[in-house]
């Protein structure tokens, strides 16, 4: 039975990742490679590498990060962040990326979609989608949440599906950051109206969450951050709790 | 041992070739046919397209060289596909080592398409069910092969599909070994070590 995916997300800026990281035994807390072995040796299914590097400068690194992962990494792993063209797609995925995610570039110019999905295969692409309810309407940010957009949920991810995206990443940002569960609803409605898989982001805090976004959800996978760099959340101790929930899970 | 890992516009080259490195392989990535030819086990991955792909293929005249091996072959999932006489990506005319056809996978409310994710295998009864403790591997593709007479592992996603099939000295897997963790490279470990047939 194909398993419900967990997957840790790491901020990463000019080749270090940020955000506090409580892991132990850790030589280096701020380095990718060692951050993303732990993830890997717990159990995580994916990792989702976001790049939030503001200048020019700390960009130059990402492609030696990626590189380093892919060296020393056995599971998939996404790479997000600034990414705008067909040659940024390409640079990353020689780099070793399994996938690449991208999130204001497709908004700003949605044939972008296509073009990449045509050069390397839906499978590779993932299309963010950040959004916040407005008068009860699920609306489309971009610039990490900064900008509001005329763009609508529900019918945006459709049409990133048509344009020939793999896969979606849902972040609620109503949800994000609040550790009180995930955006069941939204999800729900997502997972009725797509056929590629969605991944769900934002508002995990308990294990419950994990198994109502699966169960209620029907998400395909779910993503998280803090809970896990904090160790709120054990990666092995949560997917016993699903398995023993009769979540599919990979143990 | 030198291992050819075969260079073309497989989409997964550089991540097999990591996963060799950390198993300590000696190989080398290549598209000479006589380097393919000379090696002792080549590695044939893929993720791309099958018609563009075996397109690629035949320009170079690697469809020859692919299907006069004598040495252990491991195709890696569209590379497995690309092996079958014919694949309904593209209706595209295939090496044809396995006389089967590849066919698409159709969406039900309960199944998304591709096929994307961990899933677990179940060894046949005359598969190589030791070499993983915990077979379960990572998969992301929309096509397959149904079960047939060389299957040495089904997986279950919608029906019953060949996870792992073998012919003579052809081993092929239509999960990616070199994304699966520790089955992955226990699998890759059995054919660089274990995958002795020579045709």
């Amino acid at each position: 039975m194909l398993t419900k995916r967990i997957i840790p997300c790491l901020d990463v800026k000019g080749g270090r990742t940020v955000k506090g990281i409580n892991f132990i035994n850790l030589r280096d807390a701020g380095d990718p490679v060692e951050l993303a072995a732990a993830y890997a040796q717990q159990g995580a299914d994916e990792l989702v590498f976001l790049d939030i590097s503001a200048s020019e400068e700390e960009r130059k690194t990402m492609h030696k990060w990626v590189r380093d992962v892919a060296r020393q990494i056995n599971i998939p792993y996404t790479v997000g962040g600034g990414i705008n063209s067909v040659a940024d797609v390409a640079a990353l995925l020689e780099a070793g990326a399994d996938k690449v995610s991208i999130n204001t570039a497709a908004v700003e110019r949605p044939a972008l979609i296509e073009e990449l999905a045509n050069a390397f295969g839906s499978q590779c692409i993932v299309v963010a989608i950040d959004a916040r309810k407005i008068h009860n309407t699920w609306t489309v940010h971009t610039h990490g949440g900064k900008r509001t957009t005329d763009k609508k949920l529900f019918t945006w991810a459709k049409e990133v599906q048509e344009r020939g995206a793999g896969e979606i990443l849902f972040t609620s940002m109503d949800h994000d950051g609040t550790q009180q569960g995930f955006a069941i609803d939204a999800l729900q409605k997502l997972n009725m109206l797509l056929h590629i898989p969605v991944i769900a982001s934002g508002g995990a805090g308990s294990p419950g969450h994990f198994l109502d976004v699966f169960v209620l959800g029907r998400a395909d996978a779910a993503l998280a951050a803090s809970v896990f760099h904090f160790g709120t959340i054990k990666i092995p101790e949560l997917k016993h709790f699903l398995h023993q929930k009769n979540i599919p899970v990979r143990l | 041992m030198k291992i050819a890992l075969i260079k073309y516009n497989a989409g997964n080259i550089q991540s097999v070739a990591y996963a060799l490195e950390r198993l300590g392989a000696d190989f080398v990535i290549t598209e000479h046919p006589e380097e393919i030819t000379k090696a002792d086990k080549v590695i044939f991955p893929g993720v791309g397209q099958a018609h563009t792909t075996m397109q690629f293929l035949k320009d170079r005249k690697l469809d020859e060289v692919i299907r006069s091996l004598r040495q252990p072959v491991l195709g890696i999932c569209l590379g497995m596909q690309l092996l079958c006489r014919y694949s309904e990506e593209g209706n595209t005319g295939c090496l044809g080592i396995f006389d089967e056809t590849v066919k698409k996978f159709e969406a039900d409310s309960q199944h998304k398409v591709p096929h994307m994710g961990w899933n677990q295998v179940e060894f046949m009864a005359n598969g190589l069910g030791s070499f993983v403790q915990q077979p379960s591997f990572y998969f992301v593709h929309s096509y397959y092969i149904p079960v047939n007479s060389h299957t040495l592992a089904r997986c279950e996603y919608i029906l019953p599909f060949s996870a792992i099939m073998k012919k003579d000295n052809f081993l092929a897997v239509q999960f990616h070994p070199e994304k699966s963790a520790a089955a992955g490279e226990a699998l890759l470990h059995y054919f660089l070590n274990s995958f002795n047939v020579r045709a």
